[in-house]
């Protein structure tokens, strides 16, 4: 999915890198906890979190993934901001919670980057 | 790729600022090398791990990067509390870490666990009280 596309789906405001959306999201991943982003993410996804800290955007860099939705209306300070320009990382804002925000991206296609679901059997009905 | 290329990174603790910066410079530094995409995204996740627990739990450290032809190496050294049972430290979910941690993202008690799933050998020698040492090694394809 475009990162455009995203941008649009979640009527997101956007921060920085705003020429380099017409990259490709390959799947999604929402968490606010920075090594789980790091053991369940491939290279090439969009990260959602409530999470507005600079190591948001470095924990980014460092998994390969050029585009983070800060979502519930969390805004990024300055700081922020300036080392995602540096890294080229599309930092987008949008107000859905991070429930809706998951869900909408999912309906229009975008599945997970998590790979730790593949490792469980679905639970089974009684 | 001549010579053995080597670099030596200080990592200062709780410097939650300056925490990252170490491992994004690892990152771009092995991207200009030419090192596969795949084997560089597995150091950097490794050392962006390790670069935390320093920040976080020790007093100061250092990360020395070597490349070969062959292998990626990072010596993870800090001065600091140590890891007293280090079996313990490995299990993915065991954290101590503080409520303000947890607010910057961490304590999910997945870093060393992420290190070994990322690194092709990992050693790990720590004496409680003086320190911790991360011998880790990926292999260039
Ligand atoms: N360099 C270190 N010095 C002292 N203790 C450490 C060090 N590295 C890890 N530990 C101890 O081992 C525990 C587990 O570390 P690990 O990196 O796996 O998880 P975490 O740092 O708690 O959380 P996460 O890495 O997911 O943010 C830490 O909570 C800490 O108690
Ligand atoms: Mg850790």
């Amino acid at each position: 999915m475009r990162l455009s596309e995203i941008r649009d789906l979640l009527a997101c405001e956007v921060f920085s890198a705003e020429d380099q959306l017409n990259r490709e999201a390959k799947h999604g991943c929402a968490s606010d906890l920075m090594s789980d982003v790091l053991a369940f993410s491939r290279a090439g996804a969009v990260l959602l979190t409530g999470l507005v800290n600079v190591h948001t955007v470095q924990t980014a860099y460092i998994a390969e993934i050029n585009c983070i939705v800060f979502v519930r209306g969390k805004r990024p300070d300055e700081s922020v901001i300036a080392v995602a320009k540096e890294k080229k990382i599309s930092l987008l804002g949008s107000s859905y919670s991070m429930y809706e925000a998951c869900g909408i991206l999912y309906q229009h296609g975008l599945t997970s980057t998590m790979q730790c679901a593949l490792n469980h059997t679905s639970p089974k009905r009684a | 790729m001549g010579k053995p290329f080597s670099h030596s990174f200080i990592v200062e603790g709780r410097n939650f600022v300056q925490a990252g910066t170490a491992s994004t410079k690892i990152k771009t530094m092995l991207k200009e090398l030419g090192i596969d995409g795949g084997v560089v995204r597995r150091v950097a996740i490794a050392t962006y791990e390790a670069e935390m627990n320093i920040v976080m739990y020790a007093n100061s450290g250092t990360v020395v990067l070597e490349v070969t032809p062959e292998v990626v190496r990072l010596n993870v050294n800090d001065r600091g509390p140590g890891i007293s049972d280090i079996d313990l430290a490995m299990q993915e979910g065991y954290s101590t870490a503080t409520p303000e941690m947890r607010e910057m993202g961490f304590g999910a008690g997945m870093g060393l666990p992420n290190i070994k799933k990322n690194a092709d050998d990992l050693r790990i020698k720590s004496t409680v009280g003086e320190g911790t040492n991360l011998e880790i090694t990926f292999r260039i394809n």
